[in-house]
């Protein structure tokens, strides 16, 4: 967040377009395009809409927001998406 | 001329709290304060609050919670409390002052169970010392009276934008019926300004109070919110002369003295033993003794540089406490005092007696024999820096 704090903590409604969740993250999901058969379920697993389908069919992960709770990783039968500690 | 009116203490207080003009009181009563509640109940029902909305609520913890909906929405609010009352809210006190809603809340103190007690002392609103609320003491049903518009406003000033609690001894101020003036309509209308905050909910316009914030913001918000407890420091001593020069009464600000000036041995206290301690001053001056008062007004936010520049040319510093820290064994006060001095090139010995709690009464032989314990302190020096003053050995 980089425009200035309200005191209270008293915000506009659409404050998460500036307020990027995503550094919650502790493990980073890298999607291996190579390996992805365009089955959709990690995109339908995603609690945080994160997983987003690009023009050739593949998919793209929203990090502004991705928590990393690695549920698309889990959920994919290729293991195309591979959870890494990510360093801060 | 005001007239004066003897009543009881809490009916001085509720009469403030209406005149101040609130929009919501939640209440729920609770001994010593459910006077209060009774009677702007009472004012409410016989509509002598205009469209004020009184709420019934079925706890503190529904109370402080009603009070922060209501100032959020941009109502002026009121209500009051005490001891397990004022501990039920203690988690929503926190969000009350993080959300900067200027709350004002009677605090009519009590001990704290167990054991039962339903008397006075302090250890209530000491207890709440760190959830960021400002926190004054009154001295008798007068100055608790005219505290009320007073905290009104220090809180709802735009640079403080905090909760206050308005302290004053359970029983021994709520319970006792003296002379007082109840304040007056078109005086309290000229000293306190309607309630103006800038950010209010609105469903037309929305916004959210207190939203989430992650470890790269949070410490930034506490930080703000220890600017407006600065802020109050200022505020505090010029709404107690804005206060003066429209009533024509003044207490202090942050501090007030008593014999201060050229006292060595300097009693630190708040509350209604303050008018106790008064009384032995004026008998142990006649008799030639330098004993003077600093009462402390102000214990949030604490006037540390007004208590320095009090205490400097004192022999031995004597805080007097109606709390304790268990495991430190010590008042709030003394805690606080000798940390304030700390650092600094004031090098004067610290004294520290609890006593009064429980209301325990504090007759004054027992002022005297402090004092008296104090003047061998100045000689032999301190071997014991806080203890009881009143402790009944025998039932040990």
């Amino acid at each position: 967040m980089s425009s200035k704090l309200c005191i209270g903590g008293i915000v506009e409604p659409g404050s998460t377009v500036i307020n990027k969740t995503g550094s919650w993250r502790t493990f980073k999901p890298i999607y291996h395009h190579e390996k992805c058969i365009k089955c959709g379920i990690c995109e339908l697993s995603c609690p945080e809409s994160c997983i987003i389908k690009t023009e050739d069919g593949y998919y793209e992960i929203d990090y502004d927001y991705c928590k990393g709770c690695g549920i698309c990783s889990n959920e994919c039968p290729r293991e195309t998406i591979e959870m890494v500690l990510e360093e801060k | 001329m005001s007239k004066l009116t003897v009543v009881e203490g809490s009916y001085a207080v509720a009469h403030a709290a209406k005149v101040c003009r609130p929009d919501v009181i939640p209440a729920y009563p609770i001994t010593p304060q459910t006077h209060i509640v009774e009677e702007l109940s009472q004012f409410a029902a016989n509509g002598e609050i205009g469209a004020c909305e009184y709420i019934t609520v079925e706890s503190e913890f529904s109370a402080i919670s009603a009070l922060i909906g209501a100032s959020a929405a941009g109502a002026r609010t009121y209500s009051a409390t005490t001891s397990q009352g004022l501990a039920l809210m203690h988690e929503v006190l926190f969000n009350a002052s993080g959300m900067r809603l200027p709350l004002v809340m009677t605090v009519a103190n009590r001990a704290m169970s167990a054991p039962l007690s339903i008397w006075n002392d302090h250890q209530d609103s000491i207890a709440q010392r760190d959830t960021g609320w400002i926190q004054l003491y009154a001295e008798d049903p007068q100055e608790a009276a005219d505290m009320t518009p007073q905290v009104y406003k220090i809180c709802e000033d735009s640079k403080i934008m905090l909760p206050a609690m308005a302290c004053f001894d359970g029983f021994i101020l709520t319970h006792v019926y003296e002379p007082v003036v109840l304040l007056e309509q078109d005086l309290t209308d000229e000293f306190l300004p309607p309630f103006a905050p800038e950010h209010i909910l609105d469903p037309s316009n929305p916004k959210t109070f207190g939203a989430f914030a992650d470890p790269s913001i949070y410490s930034e918000f506490r930080y703000m919110q220890e600017l407006g407890m600065s802020a109050a420091l200022k505020k505090i001593e010029t709404v107690a002369d804005e206060f003066n020069e429209i009533y024509g009464r003044y207490y202090g600000g942050l501090i007030d003295g008593y014999y201060l000036d050229d006292a060595e041995i300097v009693l630190v206290a708040m509350g209604s033993v303050i008018g106790t301690i008064k009384d032995v001053l004026d008998e142990l001056r006649a008799e030639g003794k330098k004993v003077g008062l600093l009462k402390i007004r102000s214990f949030r936010p604490f006037p540390t540089d007004a208590i320095r520049n009090a205490v400097k040319n004192a022999a031995i510093i004597v805080p007097l406490d109606k709390s304790i820290s268990i495991g430190k064994y010590e008042g709030a006060l003394c805690t606080e005092i000798k940390a304030s001095l700390y650092n600094t090139k004031i090098d004067i010995p610290v004294l520290g007696y609890m006593f009064g709690h429980g209301g325990r009464d504090i007759p004054p032989e027992r002022i005297k024999k402090i004092v008296s314990e104090a003047e061998k302190a100045i000689v032999n020096g301190i071997t014991i820096e806080s203890s009881y003053a009143d402790l009944r050995e025998e039932l040990l």
